[in-house]
């Protein structure tokens, strides 16, 4: 668990919520810290969307508290948080300019303020020019944009994003991407809700995995790589292997294309490993750790909690 | 508060700005108008052409007077038949009455004959008709030796004068019907305005989700706030409509009058065509209909029925909101879900039926005290005075159940509109209302 200083935007403390018969969030306890951005996975029908209904206030737990900012949720809360649901919508008929003054007031900023900040929002992505086009005249990622700028456009110091991405094309989703840090360099948090773990891996620092409303995994990405590493090394080499090797204590996986890799126990470090090869005189090329890719650890925690 | 008043802004001024809004608002009022004028001109046109029409009349049943009418000219001529239908084929002249004498003085048939190829229009041949059938009157009453006036004095007008025993209260025989007239219009605009209007709140919250805005909304603002923003702005778009159309009415009616010369007295004036007593005391009916109207309580009416509007539309309203947040993404599967709120709007509407001709049976009493059915029939009842007591327990019962039916429809709203899916059962509903939080 996570005692350091930094001051958590998000805290969550034995959320428990059950619906009719169901118990969609079970004992889940998580912290986000201030200005990180977080990964909370899970397979469909997790509880994800349950959480993150809590967070937004939209219900409320059963039990359990959630703190913003180190308050208990209350009912100005609602105006710090922006969120974009995986269901996207806008109304079809309103021009962009006034849906957005709209939501943005609904956010508490007053019209003068919104209109500002959206000026602003707006010739960032360059489409100011969108301002009274209706949402049925625009494209799906075009009026992606539109519900983005409604997402975050009341500085919100927490930004939920529900897979932020779908839909998109690789412009647009990179377009979304640097916003997503330019906000986190601004001190926002964000709370990314996704189950594309290359995404997670490439943007998240801190994550979550829960499955059956129950926390299966949580901490920093980079922690929880290490944890489920498996004390493998690839080691490319150039020429031929000696006849006999002695690696003290590793044994081969394989060997093809070049490519040794090794297993070792845990508590073994790659120096014994690493001077043996030199020893031998192979003719090494790299020599990395391999590290379990966060979509096999998901994959891996998922299915056994499911067994 | 402050939520609520932007969602009430945003329902509004989407709706009223909405072309077919403006359209149907503006030209409603212009329509009927051009509808009056059109049945007014057909009514008026029954021929264009002008027609010359001999009248072959021997035995002088109608003495030489026929009154022409606009296109119509008569003319007494006693040449022969052959004679005047070479006058017919000269094209002289469109046509030739033929009169037979009056063989018997008490027949009750009389034939005449129309010589001409083209047949006379259906008012032209009422005028002749009765035309003559006045003339043969006379000549009844002259074969049979009666006075005109010893007649008339055989005809009895019968009318009741209410008279009140207990109350100072002063009625008049029109009383009633003017009640009842007016009884019966109130109760059917208020009908349909609640329905429509409440259709339009059901749509507006299917709408939300099925464009699935609805959680982006939800996030930032309570449902309940949404939802009462929601039949605000709608109500108020209603009460604009209403007060348009109150005030375009006769700005239009009297644009119109001037400008196609559309004169009352042009029109088919039913008083035209009665016989001089008749008239008179239609006429005096006329003025007593519009002192009758004048005499009404509207201190006491017009606010009570704006009230039982609102009461009765925020009541509907709500419970409309909460079936559109129930239904899927089907608008067909609302049907069999608004059904039961249609029920009570429609009985109400024939129980105010019944209590426009007798606003003091009991079912009428009870149903005007019954919160649903009231906001319909108490309206019907007002003009006719119900005693206080009976309005102090609709009021009341009215407001308390308006309150919880709001509440009862926000408890079902709140959980609907995140449902997605097939459509709820009522047995879901119910267990919708006790959902925590």
């Amino acid at each position: 668990m996570n005692n350091e200083k930094p001051m958590n935007v998000l805290s969550l403390q034995n959320v428990v919520k059950t619906y009719a018969n169901h118990r969609a969030v079970n004992d889940v306890s998580f912290d986000v810290k201030k200005g990180t951005i977080f990964g909370l996975l899970g397979p469909n029908g997790a509880g994800k969307t349950s959480l993150i209904r809590i967070i937004t206030t939209i219900t409320a737990a059963d039990s359990g508290q959630v703190y913003l900012n180190g308050q208990p949720l209350n009912r100005l809360h609602p105006n710090d948080i922006g969120y974009m649901p995986e269901e996207r919508g806008l109304y079809k008929k309103m021009k962009v300019g006034e849906q957005l003054l709209y939501l943005a007031q609904l956010k508490g900023l007053s019209s003068k303020d919104a209109k500002v900040k959206l000026r602003h929002w707006l010739e960032k992505f360059e489409i100011l020019n969108w301002w009274d086009k209706k949402i049925s005249d625009l494209s799906k990622g075009m009026s992606q944009k539109v519900q983005f700028i409604a997402t975050v456009v009341h500085d919100p110091s927490l930004i939920i994003l529900d897979e932020p991405f779908s839909g998109l094309d690789p412009i647009n989703a990179n377009l979304i991407k640097d916003e997503i840090f330019q906000l986190k360099e601004k001190g926002a948090s964000i709370l990314f809700s996704t189950h594309r773990m290359e995404q997670v891996e490439e943007i998240c620092e801190d994550i979550v995995l829960i499955n059956h409303g129950k926390i299966l995994l949580y901490g920093g990405v980079a922690n929880i790589k290490n944890e489920f590493k498996e004390h493998k090394f690839s080691v490319k080499y150039e020429g031929s292997l000696p006849e006999s090797l002695n690696f003290g204590g590793y044994e081969i996986v394989s060997n093809q294309a070049n490519e040794l890799i090794f297993k070792g126990q845990s508590g073994q470090t790659s120096i014994q490993l690493l001077k043996n090869l030199l020893d031998s005189n192979v003719n090494i090329m790299s020599f990395n750790e391999i590290l379990p890719s966060l979509n096999e650890i998901f994959i891996k925690k998922v299915e056994t909690s499911n067994e | 508060m402050n939520k609520i008043w932007l969602v009430t802004q945003r329902e509004y001024l989407t709706r009223v700005t909405n072309k077919t809004f403006i359209l149907t608002t503006l030209l409603a009022p212009l329509g009927i108008l051009v509808f009056m004028a059109a049945v007014v001109l057909v009514m008026s046109t029954g021929s264009d052409k002008a027609k010359i029409i001999n009248v072959y009349d021997p035995s002088g049943l109608l003495q030489n007077e026929f009154k022409s009418r606009d296109n119509l000219t008569f003319k007494f001529s006693n040449e022969s038949m052959d004679a005047q239908k070479t006058l017919y084929k000269e094209k002289k002249i469109n046509g030739i009455l033929e009169l037979p004498p009056l063989t018997d003085s008490l027949a009750k048939s009389y034939v005449y004959k129309y010589h001409s190829d083209d047949q006379l229009a259906m008012d032209e041949n009422f005028a002749i008709e009765s035309a003559i059938g006045k003339k043969i009157r006379d000549f009844k009453l002259k074969k049979l030796n009666i006075d005109a006036k010893t007649l008339e004095n055989l005809d009895t007008d019968v009318q009741a004068e209410p008279e009140t025993i207990l109350e100072d209260k002063k009625i008049s025989s029109i009383t009633t019907i003017v009640s009842s007239a007016l009884g019966g219009i109130v109760g059917y605009a208020m009908f349909f305005i609640i329905l429509f209007y409440g259709m339009q709140v059901m749509r507006s919250v299917m709408e939300e989700k099925i464009n699935r805005i609805i959680e982006v909304l939800i996030s930032s603002l309570k449902p309940f706030e949404l939802m009462m923003g929601k039949v605000l702005g709608v109500g108020l778009v209603g009460l604009t409509q209403i007060g348009i159309w109150l005030i375009l009415m006769p700005i239009i009616y009297f644009i119109g009058a001037a400008l196609f010369g559309i004169n009352t007295e042009a029109m088919p004036n039913p008083v035209n065509d009665m016989n001089p007593e008749v008239a008179l005391t239609f006429q005096s009916k006329a003025s007593q209909i519009f002192l009758e109207l004048r005499s009404m309580n509207w201190w006491f009416i017009l606010p009570l029925t704006l009230f039982y509007f609102l009461a009765g539309y925020f009541a509907y309203s709500a419970l409309f909101a909460a079936i559109g947040s129930a239904v899927g993404e089907d608008i067909n599967d609302a049907n069999s879900l608004t059904f039961p709120i249609m029920m009570p709007l429609i009985f109400s509407i024939y129980i105010g039926f019944s209590a426009v001709n007798a606003p003091d049976s009991s079912l009428a009493v009870w149903s005007s005290m019954i919160p649903l059915l009231s906001s319909i029939v108490m309206p019907v009842r007002l003009p006719f005075d119900p005693p206080w007591w009976q309005i102090g327990i609709s009021v009341v019962s009215l407001i308390i159940f308006t309150i919880f039916l709001v509440w009862l429809a926000a408890r079902i709203y709140r959980v609907g509109i995140l449902m997605y899916g097939k459509k709820a059962t009522f047995k879901e509903l119910s267990k919708w209302i006790f959902y925590k939080d």
